[in-house]
Formats: structure tokens, C-alpha cells, sequence
């Protein structure tokens, strides 16, 4: 097991080398450059690229930020003079950490719950109701929701509106983006178990005397649980898109937000410090996946171990 | 000898979207406390629907529309959900038909053997696991203690049923529901299983119903032997009336089928026709069809069943006072000589 996982840190460092490197190159080919005010002189701003390395070649630009980043540092913010991007990154990552875990969370759990409940009622109105539910939850864009629950908190005055500071503030962000992976969990879930409830061995569990609810605890639940981990990888990606959105809509000061402007401003070093947090973050999860279908599915873990 | 289960009259429907299908039609059978009654007949003649009715559990479609099933006396069908989960895996207990689908993959065996015993006693896991390891070894899985933890994939098939059976056996329950047990396991390991089944009977002290299409199977393992067709039994006896003594054509047919070691012919023989459909059952007896002794009365009225001996009947109109004496397919008059010259004394019936 420790073999496989060290394997596998070693292609995630692989990975990010290469989004790092290929994200470099796009990014130079963005059109305009960082000091995009015209009130600029030349001469300025001759100074300025050259303080900021950026009059040499674009490979030995590569080649000093390739360096740079491998000893940890990941250079200077351009929109904000003085600050270094790891410092950026660090004083706004975390509500967007703490909404997207939280999203995570709540999405697959109630999902999970949802999806089960179709399965065993399938075919009854709870069945078709949670359908529904999973099919607007996945086809209306989450920035409805946040909007919708704007309203209900303003008309109710039981959530704050907008803004951070505290943890009744992340109730209604959380929730605006957990609705798609609710849904989608919930789908899968739903098919899922009624294939498993239909399963020999859950005949046979019955078979023992096992109640329905029983069987389901003990049985049903985590057979169905399979393909949801391999869902919660892409799951991962939506949320971390969709909260750009709804950090905006919420007035969150997150790391979404600073995303869109430093791509807007040709905030070089920024857009690459984010890029490599993102998939960073996004290989981390995909690894732990793979750990947690072991822990799941039995047949799985063998086979990783014998790698 | 004591009746452990009795079928009165049964009668199941299935809710289809072309209609109810009238999958069991009128079955009556009893089962001797520590007796094998095999239940013989095709694909879709109700074998499973039947113990599944005995299990009280029959898909959410079904309907049971009469009957009665006595277990020491009590009807089944009266019992609540309650009373039907004490009673299942504890009372009566089942061995499924498919071992590599049977068991949960994401369990350990360990715990899949102790479970029937932790539901419906008042046990410690760690005694229940040790209970489990004890039945583990009764069943012939080597090292047991060593393979507790171990999950369903690490096994064989063959082992897989034996740890089948050990959940079935483990609360020694008193009928033994054995759906085609042997079907999904290839011939050497059969006749393994099936040994194993008769010293368990033995040990346990339990009565046994064995679905099977195999005669062969039969032969080796049940005392009395109940052959269905089209959701009806059409002929029950003794092993040894059915295999030497046999009356029913649809019967014929299925010995005919099977090949022994003194067929001649190159070709093994198969009843023509397919059963029919019963969404809307035939009039007469369901079989006439395909039965090449069919008479006129057949196809208008239901046979009843008509009595060989105390432990043999058949429904055809071929025992019926007056009917014509048919000419024996040559397989059933070997096995009828056969019978001849061993109860002399007995009556020719045909």
C-alpha cells in the first residue's frame, strides 16, 4: 500500500509539472501584458518589465519560475505591489475552502440519503418526487439558487444576505453549491442501489431475516456506494468552478474571485499560483479516491495491492 | 412420521403488464420431518416460486391468491413481516443457486456466517465468529479460522457454496430450502456439494426441499421426488417410483432426456414443444400439447390425480379406468421391467 502511494505522489508531482509548464506558455500567449495603464511612460515601463524579469526571453522566464517555485516561492503579485502570491492565495483560500468542503460534505451526504430513499421506495411518489428534485438540481445553474436564497434570506431575515464572518454566513453559500453534486449523487445512488437491492446477495441477507431496513444498513448501502467515489472527483471540479460564481453572487472574499481578476490583469505569477493549487488540489483528491475504493470495495484493494 | 410442512392448495399470480400470470396453480405437497423432497421441472414450471412462498419471500408482484402453508402447523401466509424475519434464517433457511452472486463482496465471510446467528440470538460477535469458524470447518473450507476475514472473491465457487450453506445451516434450521444448488457448479464439485448436504442432513437432523432439472441430481440426494409442470405437479412418488415406475408421459419425457449409461441411441432425446404460455393456461392438462399420448379428454378437462400406491400419484388420463394401454417409449419400459421384477405382486398399471 505504501509502495503504491508513494507511485502515485510521484505521477501527481509529474502532473503538476506539466499543467505548471503548459499554463506558462498559454499564458504568455494572452494578449496585453500586466502594466496595461496608459498613463505609463515608456521608459517606466521599460523599468518596470525589467524589474520584473519580464524583457527576457519567455524560456528563461520558464526556466527562473520553474526554479523559483521548486524552492517554494512563487513570486510576486503584479495587481497588488508587495505581496507575495503565496501570501494572497493564503489570506483568501480560506472560505473557499471551508464552503467547498462544506458543499462537498452536505452534497454527497444528503445525496446518498436521497438516492437510497428513491431506490427503496422506487416506482412511488417519493421516487418521482426525488427525481424531479435531482433533475432541477443538476439542470438550473447554481447562481439561481444563490439568488433565490438571497431572497429568502432577506424576506426572512433568518441568514445573513451576504458577506463573510462567521459560520451562519457559509449556510447559504454551502448550500447554493451543494445542490448539483446533491443531485448527481443522488441519481447515481438511486441506480445504483436498485440493482443492488435486486442483487442475489440481498436476497440472500433477507434470507437470513434480515428486515428491509436491515439489509440496507448492512448490505445495500455500501455495495451502492461504489461508483458515487468515482463521481466525487469531477464533483470535485464542479465545485471548485461553481464557487467562483457563487462567492461573487454572496460577496465572499475567496480565492474565486481573485481567480477571474488576475487573469483579466495579466497577473502572471497569480494565475499560475492558482493553477497549480487547483490541480494540486484536484490530484490530491482523485489519490485519496482511489484510496478510499479500497477501503470500499474489497476487490479493489487487493488489486492495488499486488501493483 | 411427522409432517414438517404442508402446501395446501396454492395458488400465485404475477402482476404482469400483460396481465396476471398464474405462475402456481393449485400445489399441494407435504414434507416429512428429516426427509429430501426434490422438486423437478423446467425453467419457469414454479419450482423457485414455491420455496420462495415457503420463505415468505416472493418478489412484491406476486400474489397469492389461495392456498395455505403449514410450517409445524401454523400457516406462513398469516404471518406478520415480523414473524416471517424470525422465522427465516432461524426456522427455515435457503442455499441459493448462485454462489459467485450470493454472497455480499464487501463483507467478510466470517461476518456473513455469523450474521443469522447474531440476528436471532442473543450472542457476542466474537462467540458468533467462533460459532462461524466451527460451521466454516463442518462445510470443508480448510483453515477457517485463518480465512474469517477473508471476502467472497478469495474464494472458488465451490467454496463459495459451501460458505452458502454454512449460513443456511449455522441456526440448524428445520427445512432446508435447497434452490438448484448445484446448478452453477461444475460436475465434480456437485457431487461434492451434494455429499456434503446428506452428512449435514444427518448431522442437523433437518428436512430438505432440492429444486433441481437434474434427475441426476435427484437420484443421489432425495427420498421422495414431486415432478411440476406449468405451475402444477403432475406426478410424486417415492425416488424409486419415479425413476422405475414412472406414469406420467411429461415424466417419461424427462427420463428419456437424461442419459444413461445403457442409452443406445446416439442422440439424447428432447420433449418437442415449449410449455405453455401462462398468461392464459390451457383448458385440459397443460402438457398435451407436447405429449404424444395425448387423448381427446386432455385437452378438454384437467386430469385429476389418480393413486399408484400410498406414496405415488400421477395426474394423467392415461390411469384413468377404461383408458387405452399406450405403447412405453422403449428407456421407460426397460425401467418399468425393472419395477416388474422387483415388487411382483404389485398390479401393472401400464
Amino acid at each position: 500500500m505504501a509502495k503504491y502511494i508513494l507511485k502515485r505522489i510521484g505521477f501527481l508531482l509529474l502532473t503538476l509539472f506539466l499543467v505548471a509548464s503548459i499554463t506558462f506558455f498559454l499564458m504568455k500567449l494572452l494578449p496585453g501584458t500586466p502594466f496595461n495603464n496608459p498613463k505609463i511612460p515608456a521608459d517606466q515601463l521599460v523599468i518596470l518589465k525589467k524589474q520584473y524579469g519580464l524583457d527576457k526571453p519567455v524560456w528563461m522566464q520558464y526556466i527562473t519560475y520553474m526554479v523559483g517555485i521548486a524552492h517554494g516561492d512563487f513570486g510576486m503579485s503584479y495587481q497588488f505591489p508587495g505581496q507575495t502570491v503565496s501570501g494572497l492565495i493564503a489570506s483568501r483560500i480560506g472560505p473557499s475552502l471551508q464552503i467547498g468542503a462544506q458543499a462537498m460534505v452536505v452534497g454527497t451526504l444528503a445525496g446518498i440519503v436521497l438516492g437510497a430513499i428513491a431506490a427503496i421506495r422506487k416506482n412511488t411518489w417519493v421516487d418521482a418526487t426525488a427525481t424531479i428534485f435531482a433533475i432541477l438540481g443538476r439542470s438550473i445553474p447554481n447562481f439561481v439558487f444563490a439568488a433565490l436564497l438571497q431572497l429568502f434570506a432577506y424576506k426572512t431575515g433568518a441568514f445573513p444576505v451576504a458577506l463573510w464572518g462567521g459560520f451562519s454566513y457559509s449556510i447559504l453559500p454551502t448550500i447554493a453549491l451543494a445542490i448539483a453534486p446533491l443531485a448527481q449523487t443522488a441519481r447515481f445512488m438511486r441506480t445504483e442501489m436498485v440493482d443492488v437491492l435486486s442483487s442475489d446477495y440481498i436476497e440472500l441477507a433477507r434470507s437470513k431475516g434480515e428486515s428491509r431496513w436491515q439489509v440496507v444498513a448492512k448490505h445495500a448501502l455500501r455495495n451502492s456506494m461504489i461508483p458515487i467515489v468515482t463521481i466525487i472527483g469531477p464533483m470535485a471540479v464542479d465545485l471548485m468552478v461553481g464557487s467562483l460564481v457563487v462567492e461573487n453572487i454572496f460577496a465572499i472574499p475567496g480565492i474565486g474571485e481573485q481567480f477571474v481578476k488576475s487573469i483579466t490583469t495579466n497577473d502572471y505569477p497569480v494565475i499560475m499560483g492558482l493553477t497549480i493549487l487547483y490541480s494540486a488540489m484536484l490530484t490530491v483528491i482523485i489519490l485519496i479516491v482511489d484510496i478510499l475504493y479500497g477501503f470500499i470495495d474489497p476487490r479493489i484493494r487487493l488489486s492495488g495491492e499486488a501493483n | 412420521m411427522t409432517k414438517i410442512l404442508e402446501v395446501k392448495d396454492l395458488q400465485i399470480d404475477f402482476a404482469t403488464y400483460a396481465g396476471p400470470v398464474h405462475a402456481i396453480r393449485d400445489v399441494s405437497f407435504d414434507l416429512n420431518k428429516g426427509e429430501t423432497l426434490a422438486i423437478v421441472g423446467e425453467s419457469g414450471s414454479g419450482k423457485s416460486v414455491t420455496v420462495r412462498t415457503v420463505m415468505g419471500l416472493l418478489a412484491p408482484n406476486a400474489k397469492i391468491t389461495h392456498g395455505e402453508v403449514l410450517f409445524d402447523g401454523v400457516d406462513i401466509l398469516k404471518k406478520s413481516e415480523k414473524q416471517l424475519n424470525d422465522m427465516r434464517g432461524n426456522d427455515v433457511a435457503m442455499i441459493f443457486q448462485d454462489p459467485m452472486t450470493s454472497l455480499d463482496p464487501t463483507m467478510t465471510i466470517g461476518k456473513q456466517v455469523a450474521e443469522p446467528l447474531i440476528l436471532h440470538n442473543k450472542i457476542s460477535e466474537a462467540d458468533a465468529l467462533k460459532e462461524a469458524e466451527r460451521v466454516l470447518k463442518l462445510v470443508g473450507i480448510k483453515d477457517a479460522g485463518g480465512r474469517l476475514k477473508d471476502y467472497p472473491h478469495q474464494f472458488s465457487g465451490g467454496q463459495r457454496q459451501r460458505i452458502v450453506i454454512a449460513i443456511a445451516i449455522i441456526n440448524h434450521p428445520q427445512i432446508l430450502l435447497a434452490d438448484e444448488p448445484t446448478t452453477a457448479l461444475d460436475v465434480t464439485i456437485q457431487a461434492q456439494i451434494i455429499h456434503l448436504l446428506k452428512e449435514i442432513q444427518s448431522k442437523i437432523d433437518t428436512s430438505i426441499i432440492f429444486i433441481t432439472h437434474d434427475l441426476g441430481v435427484v437420484a443421489g440426494i432425495a427420498d421422495r421426488v414431486a415432478v411440476m409442470y406449468a405451475g402444477k405437479i403432475v406426478e410424486y412418488g417415492t425416488v424409486d417410483e419415479i425413476f422405475y415406475n414412472a406414469q406420467h408421459p411429461y415424466t417419461w419425457g424427462l427420463l428419456e432426456a437424461m442419459p444413461t449409461l445403457e442409452t443406445k441411441s446416439d442422440r439424447l432425446y428432447a420433449i418437442p414443444g415449449t410449455p405453455p404460455d401462462l398468461l392464459d393456461p390451457p383448458k385440459g392438462d397443460a402438457f398435451a400439447p407436447r405429449n404424444p399420448y395425448a387423448m381427446a379428454i386432455d385437452l378438454e378437462q384437467q386430469p385429476p390425480f389418480f393413486k399408484i400406491s400410498p406414496t405415488h400419484s400421477a395426474a394423467t388420463w392415461l390411469l384413468a379406468p377404461g383408458a387405452p394401454k399406450v405403447e412405453l417409449p422403449p428407456e421407460i419400459a426397460r425401467r418399468h421391467a425393472l419395477w416388474a421384477s422387483k415388487h411382483p405382486d404389485e398390479k401393472v398399471v401400464n
